[in-house]
């Protein structure tokens, strides 16, 4: 096996004493991991930070064997480690797509999403420009791991328009008329998701609020506390952030 | 062929950090060489420390009295605290002797994929200290990774109720750094972090 491809580091898993087994999502064969040899060295530390973009190698006599892996740098975004949100948002970012993918599968939409919410964090002046990107990325992942939600019309009356919860059990749409009652019980489904454009900052709690459910329910049952951890200090950052 | 005993004894010194096999036989073979010059000494300090090894209840160091050798430093100073995320990070900056104050050692950093959440570190044991008075200044000491700093954020964000100064290390060019051979994070935390010269 020889793959040589771009991709972002999203795990890195120390190995013996000099070495590190590290986890890429790559565009077009989903996660693969490697073992970095020296991936705790002075040079490579740098290299091997989560986010960041490497021009990778593999090489592996036969499939099943864990491939040894080398890397070089292409785009580094250990700057915005030392500004609070971008680095908890990279943080859970690369680590939801470690922890949910599952690996040498291709993910290509999943790679250009979390490409995309990396470099929007990068460009973005304030953290209201990529939550919302965040929060399509989430919603993306959970669609190609099979839990989409259903947002194609009302669950109970069929109608397109008015769509304004989702049901916590089904994952469907709900319109704003027949989920009113029970809206109590509904996750509130911000229109930035059906219309697209910007989102302001309660329509974004609320879009997080909507796939931290699904996330916690349907990807991360079994490991829910120790990585949603992540995920509530961000949330709870951008809740600060909006008070 | 060695007996079973010199063997175990060869098999516990290969899982020690930094020797294999091989130089655990060489260690062994020196330790049996020198039975009372090098083999009797290890012994008894490997005993005394054994015997008495303790985590200081302040800051977490390892030692063989509680509080810890640096704690009990009257010629340290108390209103300067460093965190770190480990005991070798507390004895690396210690050895430098370049800071005068005292630690505190968190037992990791957060981490999201090692499923490590802030009751699982001493950030409580930390703010209790602050609470507790007479720190001006807490030094955030920890690797430029991106665990490390998410976990300096967040403890930056716990204490910030505190009237203290909270500072960071510096991130940039390593000493004897060349240019050329850096990577362009370091160089643009270093380009960050410039400073007036002069």
């Amino acid at each position: 096996m020889h793959l040589s491809t771009e991709a972002i580091v999203c795990a890195v898993l120390a190995h013996g004493e000099h070495g590190a087994i590290v986890r890429l999502l790559t565009p077009a064969d989903g996660l693969r991991a490697g073992y970095v040899r020296g991936g705790r060295s002075r040079r490579l530390r740098p290299v091997l930070l989560a986010g960041n973009v490497v021009q990778a190698e593999y090489r592996a006599r036969t499939e099943d064997q864990l491939p040894a892996l080398t890397v070089e740098l292409v785009h580094s975004r250990a700057p915005l480690h030392g500004e609070p949100l971008p680095a908890v948002a990279i943080d859970w970012a690369t680590a939801l797509a470690a922890v949910a993918l599952p690996e040498s599968q291709a993910y290509p939409h999943v790679h250009a999403a979390l490409d995309g919410v990396l470099s929007a964090v990068e460009a973005a002046p304030a953290a209201r420009g990529w939550a919302a990107a965040l929060v399509r990325y989430e919603l993306l992942l959970l669609s190609e791991l099979g839990f989409g939600l259903d947002l194609s019309g009302c669950i109970a009356t069929g109608t397109r328009d008015d769509l304004a919860f989702v049901s916590p059990r089904s994952g469907a749409a709900v319109s704003g008329g027949a989920g009113a009652p029970y809206a109590a019980r509904l996750l509130r489904l911000p229109p930035f998701l059906l219309a697209g454009g910007e989102a302001g900052w309660g329509d974004i709690l609320d879009g997080l609020a909507l796939t931290g459910h699904f996330l916690a329910r349907d990807i991360l049952a079994d490991r829910r506390g120790a990585v949603l951890a992540a995920r509530e200090r961000l949330v709870e950052r951008l809740r600060r952030v909006t008070a | 062929m060695a007996s079973p005993e010199i063997d175990a004894l060869t098999q516990a010194l290969a899982r020690l950090p930094g020797l294999g096999p091989r130089s655990a036989r060489r260690a062994v073979l020196h330790l049996l060489k020198k039975r009372e010059t090098a083999l009797a000494p290890l012994l008894r300090a490997l005993e005394t420390v054994n015997a008495r090894l303790v985590s200081c209840h302040l800051c977490g160091n390892l030692d063989t009295v509680d509080p810890c050798a640096i704690c009990t430093d009257g010629r340290r100073d108390a209103r300067l605290l460093c965190v770190v995320e480990e005991v070798a990070d507390l004895w690396a900056l210690d050895r430098s002797r370049l800071f005068p104050g005292r630690f505190h050692v968190l037992g990791g950093r957060l981490s999201a994929l090692e499923g490590v959440r802030p009751e699982d570190l001493t950030i409580d044991a930390l703010v209790g200290r602050l609470a507790a008075g007479g720190i001006d200044e807490v030094v955030l000491a920890m690797n430029a990774t991106l665990e490390g700093q998410t976990t300096a954020h967040y403890i930056a964000e716990r204490i910030e109720a505190y009237p203290v100064r909270v500072t960071q290390l510096a991130h940039g060019l390593p000493v004897g750094g060349e240019l050329d051979y850096l990577d362009e994070g370091t160089l643009a935390q270093a380009l960050r972090a410039r400073r007036p010269l002069g």
